[in-house]
């Protein structure tokens, strides 16, 4: 293998196990989306972010560190690095360049988004702030089990402590993981979970304004696990319709998606990246601008298309048309 | 060519999950279909699971943990095989069952 995957995969579940996080955010970075919007505190619905789109531009710096490490003499540290990270909080992190500030931001911007959204919609919702850990979508792909449990385990009773019966889910990777893996690992899990884009397209009659300006043509492009893991395909276009957008489809779409070049933190960069070049010709063909409803699609086809498409989250077109 | 076959390797797979590459009927609708065109998965590899062939399952770890898990191939899967997750499976094995020397 060219990198220590063991070595890796044990890194990430060592964070998983004794920190929450994959990669050790501070509880302040996760939660600062939400720092003007008052949200209360916990509730029998909430909107939980799974910290995915606040940590994504740190994975992505470290998918970037780990291609220039492997195959080169630093791969061998590799393992060393596992025994530091286990001892230091963020020893890992201190190997990563700090992402721009203006990608924080927009990343940022999506969960705030999505309670701006929501509450257009009138639905009731509290968040959990530092209880808002991360899936642990990561060590699941990767097949740590035993650390995936034990974490399913304390998110439950997590919910549990707060009297959560609905959670509304931001990203693909969470809500599978929220929805479909942790009922394998927690004993009368009985938590509702879904993603708020099927939220809101059940609340059809919420969230629309009389005046819609037309915001143009997007191609859509689906996202593998909403598409073939969750059954999410009619509601992401039916809400972009709403929004005034015209919505194209690329040659694979809805259950036949192209992947993205799959998770950023791939263990094998180079592979991935060819994939997402592929799909980046197949989404400019039809249109100019993309849209993806997935941090990880995001990062991926914005770096592999390298300017030649725009592409941007899905929630920024659906707040357009709210008023400011 | 003298492979013995063991059913060693797919019991441990089963006991660690839902392990169903014996429905796979070998008809290479997911090689064909695969984003990143690895042609040995899933099918190949199936094979040497179900063979009991651990040693050529530890030399594939770099396409087993390449997959990227988009699901295409069972998407397209005539025998409704669920692919993706006998490939997390065999990760689980793989980081289970360390091959000595390595």
């Amino acid at each position: 293998m060219a990198l220590a995957t063991k070595d890796v995969v044990g890194i990430l579940s060592d964070n998983l196990r004794m920190r929450g996080s994959v990669l050790p955010i501070s509880a302040r970075r996760a939660t600062r989306w939400a720092s003007d919007l008052h949200l209360p505190r916990g509730g029998r619905t909430v909107l939980y972010t799974g910290m995915m789109y606040q940590l994504i531009p740190y994975v992505e710096q470290l998918n970037r560190l780990q291609a220039r490490v492997a195959g080169s003499r630093l791969s061998r540290y590799v393992g060393a690095a596992r025994v530091a990270n286990r001892a230091v909080r963020g020893f890992g992190m201190t190997l990563v360049a700090r992402p721009s500030a203006d990608q924080r931001a927009e990343l940022d911007r999506v969960p705030a988004n999505v309670a701006r959204l929501l509450r257009a919609a009138g639905v009731d919702f509290g968040y959990l702030y530092e209880d808002d850990f991360y899936s642990g979508a990561l060590a699941y792909d990767l097949g740590s089990d035993e650390v995936v449990a034990g974490h399913a385990r304390r998110v439950a009773a997590i919910f549990a402590k707060h009297g959560v019966q609905e959670v509304i889910t931001i990203d693909p990777h969470t809500t599978t993981m929220l929805r479909s893996v942790f009922p394998k690992f927690v004993d009368s899990y009985d938590v509702q979970v879904r993603s708020y884009l099927e939220v809101l397209a059940d609340r059809p009659e919420h969230g629309r304004t009389a005046d819609r300006p037309a915001q143009g043509e997007v191609v859509v492009h689906d996202s593998c696990v909403y598409a073939r893991y969750e059954d999410v395909i009619e509601a992401p276009r039916q809400l972009l319709a709403t929004a005034g957008v015209t919505v194209r489809e690329p040659e694979q779409s809805r259950k036949l998606t192209w992947c993205c070049g799959g998770p950023a933190e791939s263990l094998y960069p180079e592979k991935a990246a060819a994939v997402a070049t592929q799909r980046v010709e197949q989404l400019r063909a039809v249109a100019p601008d993309c849209v993806t409803m997935c941090p990880i699609c995001l990062v991926n086809l914005r770096k592999s298309a390298n300017g030649r498409l725009s592409v941007r989250d899905i929630s920024e077109y659906l707040v357009a048309p709210l008023p400011s | 060519m003298s492979t013995v076959v063991s059913s060693a390797l797919a019991e441990q797979l089963h006991e660690l999950g839902d392990f169903d590459a014996e429905a796979c009927m070998n008809c290479g609708v997911c090689s064909a279909t695969c984003p990143l065109g690895i042609d040995l998965l899933p099918r190949r590899l199936f094979r040497y699971a179900v063979l009991g062939m651990g040693r050529r399952v530890h030399q594939q770890g770099e396409a087993i943990f390449a997959c990227l898990l988009c699901r295409s191939c069972e998407e397209n899967c005539p025998a409704g095989v669920h692919i993706t997750e006998n490939v997390r499976l065999l990760r689980r094995w793989l980081l289970t069952n360390p091959e000595e020397g390595h």
